[in-house]
């Protein structure tokens, strides 16, 4: 008996250790390739050329992200691009969560369907007809193409959160409010919204993440002064800069607000994406 | 208060409930509605950028069957998805079913697996193509290392559709585990205890409990999948730029090229119609297939 034990154990431990093995297996590819990124971005020219390649800065510089600033107009962009998410998500939360609350007490199955094509359509296809129209208004040069454009992703995202999040509210608090005499804004306003702040949030993070992510739209519509950050990174420093230092700090730096929001708000993040594999462009 | 007149109630307030979704409606009318209408309006016209609409019917259409450049950008896009979504769901349902376990630190090692799909497409764009140069890059020195012979990744018109399923895979494969944990989350215990008491194996109980019961979530990440993968744009734009020559020019890549520098809008029109009817008719394929399987 005790030997059948000790085996067992012994099976067990070998089991975890593979299962150890796995999750690692699985998490190393994402763990390496922002790790490669910290370090390109850390070191100097010639350790970045070398061969076999440094893989740990010695020491580290922030010679790149110096550089970074003083050579490109990164403020700018970081402006543009906080501008033009903010905004868009801004608008799309205005917009869409009364919308999400109208479908799914209407359970309006037509409206969602629209919502579901946008969700299909490739960004690409709005932004042919679009551009026309923003150069025949001559708005070209400025954000607001940018912005109206991002609330093609903005929008779909936080209606499509935001009926998931009011067809789970139970219904009796707010007939309780109708039946009491209140109109069907007051409702809205004084009993669903406050219960749907949950969904709210994760609208906002999703809607705000994607937007600012967002690269074709920009590299379409954006002039030399209202480039986002994704755009300029790409245009501007892939360009002037061939040498990979600054242009992974570059990177780093446009990328880091997205990576910390999903730390942070890794649970409502998870959650967001499991109802509904939401994703922009 | 009678069932009766709870009923006629709750029917009132569903038809007040349509100035909620006004604003918003203007807005998807504006931005997706009329840009659709547009296009559709655009195909049938010849139309370059300063220029004048001429009527040609469907010209751009048929002009699109005899054009090789657009018929091989189908058949590229048709092999970068295949295995854009394969290699990801297979992937994908295993790291759900890990990540379904409880162990210590979960939360930081999930997290940590759904950072490539959250990070900036562009950024993360650069700085793979950074490791695929053949002669600094890291990878050919990791290859090397262990006695694997170089690649020539995205320089090469053989391996660059390949090089960008792999990327396309390290960052999409989370969505793929989040909708599949989501079906996991949701199942029931009983046929598991029922087949441990009967002496399964975990193979068994993964073949046939697990994967049928998760089907249906399966199907929609294999469908969302097929989808942004039909659309992919920012990492073949940025990685290889539909290079070399056009040997990764996808459907979307050949359309910025026919809308954003040789400005042929009727043109790119016809081709952005064309696109939408391939990705519906894949999206619902993928669809039928899934009530079959529910309907046996």
């Amino acid at each position: 008996m005790a030997i059948r034990l000790g085996a067992m154990r012994k099976g067990k431990l070998l089991g975890n250790i593979g299962f150890g093995l796995a999750v690692v297996a699985l998490i190393s590819p994402a763990i390496l390739f922002f790790l490669w990124m910290l370090s390109l971005s850390l070191k100097n020219e010639v350790d970045n050329m070398a061969f076999p390649p440094v893989f740990i800065p010695n020491p580290p510089v922030l010679d790149n992200f110096i550089q970074v600033f003083e050579k490109n107009d990164f403020l700018t962009y970081t402006l543009n691009s906080i501008f033009v998410s903010f905004g868009a998500t801004g608008l799309a939360l205005l917009l869409g969560v009364p919308a999400g609350f109208g479908i799914a007490k209407a359970q309006a199955a037509k409206a969602a369907a629209v919502i579901m094509i946008a969700r299909v359509t490739p960004g690409l296809s709005y932004l042919i007809p679009l551009f026309l129209i923003f150069q025949w208004l001559e708005m070209t040069g400025t954000l607001w193409p940018l912005l109206i454009t991002h609330l093609v992703i903005t929008v779909p995202i936080v209606v499509w959160v935001m009926i998931g999040f009011f067809e789970g509210l139970p219904q009796e608090l707010e007939e309780a409010a109708l039946v009491d005499g209140a109109t069907i804004w007051q409702a809205f306003l004084y009993v669903a919204l406050p219960l749907a702040r949950p969904g709210i949030v994760v609208a906002m993070i999703l809607a705000f993440i994607f937007s600012w992510n967002n690269f074709i739209f920009g590299v379409v519509l954006a002039g030399r002064e209202t480039r986002t950050l994704p755009v300029a990174v790409y245009n501007v420093i892939s360009f002037e800069q061939i040498s990979w230092g600054p242009l992974a700090a570059a990177a780093l730096l446009v990328t880091a607000p997205v990576l910390l929001l999903t730390l942070l708000m890794q649970k409502e993040i998870v959650h967001g994406l499991t109802a509904g594999g939401v994703k922009g462009g | 208060m009678t069932a009766a007149a709870t009923g006629l109630r709750g029917r009132n307030y569903a038809r007040n409930y349509w100035p909620f979704l006004l604003p918003a409606g203007v807005v998807v009318l504006a931005v997706i509605i009329f840009p659709w209408l547009f296009t559709l309006y655009m195909s049938v016209h010849e139309f370059k950028v300063g220029g004048d609409f001429t009527f040609i019917g469907l010209d751009n259409y048929l002009r699109l069957t005899t054009d090789d450049r657009f018929l091989w950008s189908v058949v590229r896009t048709l092999y970068f998805t295949a295995l854009s979504v394969v290699l990801p769901v297979v992937l994908g349902v295993a790291a759900a079913v890990t990540f379904h376990k409880k162990f210590p630190m979960r939360g930081i090692a999930r997290t940590i697996f759904i950072l490539p799909m959250m990070a900036t497409p562009v950024a993360v764009a650069l700085v793979w193509t950074m490791t695929f140069h053949p002669q600094l890059g890291v990878l050919n020195y990791l290859l090397t290392s262990v006695g694997i012979p170089p690649s020539q990744w995205t320089y090469d018109s053989v391996s660059v559709i390949p090089t960008l399923v792999m990327v396309e895979t390290w960052q999409w494969t989370p969505l793929v585990m989040l909708i599949v944990l989501g079906g996991l989350a949701s199942l029931p215990i009983d046929p598991y205890e029922a087949a441990t008491l009967d002496g399964a194996s975990g193979w068994d109980m993964f073949r046939h409990i697990t994967v049928p019961l998760v089907w249906p979530h399966i199907i929609v990440a294999t469908v969302i999948r097929t989808i942004d993968a039909l659309k992919a744009f920012d990492l073949i734009f940025v990685i290889s730029g539909g290079g070399p020559g056009t040997s990764s020019e996808t459907m979307n890549l050949f359309l910025y090229l026919q809308a954003f520098s040789f400005y042929n809008m009727g043109y790119a029109a016809a081709v952005t119609v064309v696109f939408f009817i391939i990705i519906l008719l894949v999206s619902l394929l993928l669809f039928s297939a899934r009530q079959q399987k529910q309907w046996q």
